[in-house]
């Protein structure tokens, strides 16, 4: 075999990291945008420091995959869901790092400082200009729906994989080999 | 390899199986939902309650949703450094800070009389030598009327005008108060309050607390406000009949000389309430003036800098920081509201109404 049957235990260990991080962004996201109470302040809190956090770590990620393949899905999958599957993966970069910057550049075209917490503070990465602050801000809900959209169905995927098809592609996230 | 797969796969018994992962989707689903709000109609959320100030001060696209008539002003804050000692903040050292400021008057309606609500605010955002940003929306009243976002929800349900008559209902209205003593202070003032003829001579409180952190990493809570130097000598109060005498009257003042306020800082003593903008602090206590605030310019709001600042009283620089006033992470999220709302409409996003108003 000259592809891995798992994936690297680096490629795993961002995957499950990352996984944890961006699940928990989506909830603070929708939940902080609803709310009037102190948790709106707590969460917008947490909310900016954990989206540079996935882009740091989603351009990481991104260098990893590009230089370690990932394992063969199984032959006997059908063409249109090799396809989806690949697709989707892409899909996940893309908004792994386009989410996060839509935000940082929604709060610079808004001129809203970019605090991180701690006295940290980001440069705007945009003029000030109200009008792409509107559409980047909605660009910013609706990607973020997307991705939550995209989430599910890979999450819908990967338990397919492990309980109907049985077929290792899970197992090579989740380290163990397939029998 | 293939093979070996094929051979562990059981006997197709799958329905199960496909039942749980559907039921795993939809939970996950269903969660994101109800803390997204949908599946949760009953929360309070700040489309509520921008909905609720829209749906009173009416369809007017393009403009906020409350205090929506107003004007821009700049200037910059002078400060002496008396309160350097209490704050790291920077624009507290002895120096001179940029802002743009808005005078407005509360309401969704960007036509209102200016006589029509004895109650004046003035929204500040300093940018800060070191690119950090201070914005702070004060009101010309003692204390706010009621202490949670929920309660200010439902006084503006309750004095919501009624569509027969144009007036909110009294009954409605009676009953609200009396379930609120809390309005106790704020009613007493508002029944004696009467409109000013200018913008220039009102003082301006934060009303809502803040922490002031000393470079010692010590804190304390504070309310601010701003005392205006100039009285109201010369100024000859409202024309009759005259809607828009404020802003009339302040370009008239400008047109003599900057404006100016002592921005004061005022120091709880122990047991003072930090969280409750419904209670006033005893006088005497400790008072700082840090400095002036110094208006030398202003424009209609149209085309002005205030246009598009959301003056969110929670963009604080290091040195100033929330109380745990339960007002201040409501303001923070309906003004974000109010602020998507009307560039959304002047960016043209699909499914806003279009701004097609003059502009006062």
């Amino acid at each position: 075999m000259s592809r891995p049957e798992t994936f690297h235990w680096f490629a795993r260990l961002l995957h499950w990291l990352m996984a944890a991080m961006i699940v928990s962004m989506l909830f603070i996201g929708a939940g902080m945008v609803t709310s009037v109470e102190s948790k709106h302040t707590w969460l917008l809190a947490i909310h900016k420091p954990l989206g540079i956090s996935i882009f740091v770590l989603a351009l990481i990620r991104l260098g990893f995959r590009l230089t370690h393949p990932a394992p063969p899905l199984p032959d006997d999958m059908p063409l249109w869901q090799k396809l989806a599957a690949h697709a989707s993966h892409w899909l996940f970069y893309v908004l792994m790092i386009g989410l996060p910057l839509v935000g940082w550049g929604m709060l610079s075209a808004g001129n809203f400082p970019v605090t991180l917490g701690g006295g940290l503070r980001l440069p705007p990465i945009l003029p000030f200009d109200p009008l792409l602050y509107a559409w980047l801000r909605e660009a910013h809900r609706y990607l973020a729906w997307l991705f939550f959209l995209t989430y599910l169905a890979h999450m819908g995927a990967a338990l397919m994989h492990g309980l109907i098809r049985r077929d290792g592609v899970l197992q090579a996230m989740t380290g163990r080999r397939a029998q | 390899m293939t093979d070996e797969r094929q051979e562990s796969r059981p006997p197709v018994r799958t329905t199960g199986r496909w039942v749980a992962i559907g039921v795993i989707v939809a939970a996950v689903a269903a969660v994101f939902g109800y803390v997204g709000g949908w599946l949760a109609p009953e929360r309070l959320t700040p489309k509520r309650i921008v909905d609720e100030l829209q749906s009173t001060g009416g369809e007017h696209p393009g403009f906020r949703r409350n205090h929506a008539k107003g004007i821009c002003v700049t200037g910059r804050f002078e400060s002496n450094g008396a309160l350097a000692a209490f704050s790291t903040a920077r624009l507290f050292a002895p120096g001179n800070t940029p802002f743009v400021g808005r005078l407005a008057i509360p309401g969704g309606n960007p036509y209102a009389p200016d006589g029509s609500i004895p109650i004046r605010s003035f929204a500040l955002r300093f940018d800060l030598a070191d690119g950090e940003q201070w914005r702070t929306g004060m009101n010309a009243m003692p204390v706010f009327p009621v202490t949670t976002p929920k309660a200010f929800y439902d006084l503006t349900v309750a004095t919501h005008p009624d569509p027969a008559t144009g007036k909110p209902d009294p009954e409605k209205a009676k009953a609200f108060f009396g379930a609120h003593p809390e309005t106790g202070p704020f009613l007493a003032w508002i029944k004696s309050a009467k409109p000013s003829a200018s913008y220039a001579t009102e003082t301006y409180r934060s009303i809502n607390a803040f922490y002031l952190r000393d470079a010692g990493g010590q804190r304390r809570a504070v309310r601010w406000q701003v005392v205006p130097e100039q009285g109201p000598e010369g100024d000859g109060g409202a024309a009759a009949g005259d809607a828009d005498f404020l802003a009339a009257d302040l370009m008239k003042r400008l047109g003599q000389g900057p404006l100016r306020w002592h921005l004061q800082m005022i120091f709880a003593d122990p047991g003072d309430p930090v969280d409750d903008a419904t209670k006033v602090w005893p006088d005497g206590r400790k008072l700082v003036d840090a400095g002036t605030v110094v208006v030398d310019a202003a424009e209609a709001q149209a085309a002005g800098p205030c246009r598009d600042v959301n003056y969110d009283p929670m963009i604080l620089p290091r040195g100033i920081e929330p109380s745990d006033d339960p007002l201040l992470p409501a303001r923070s999220s309906t003004y974000a509201d109010s602020f998507l709302r009307r560039t959304s409409e002047e960016a043209h996003v699909p499914g806003t109404a279009h701004p097609k108003e003059a502009r006062p």
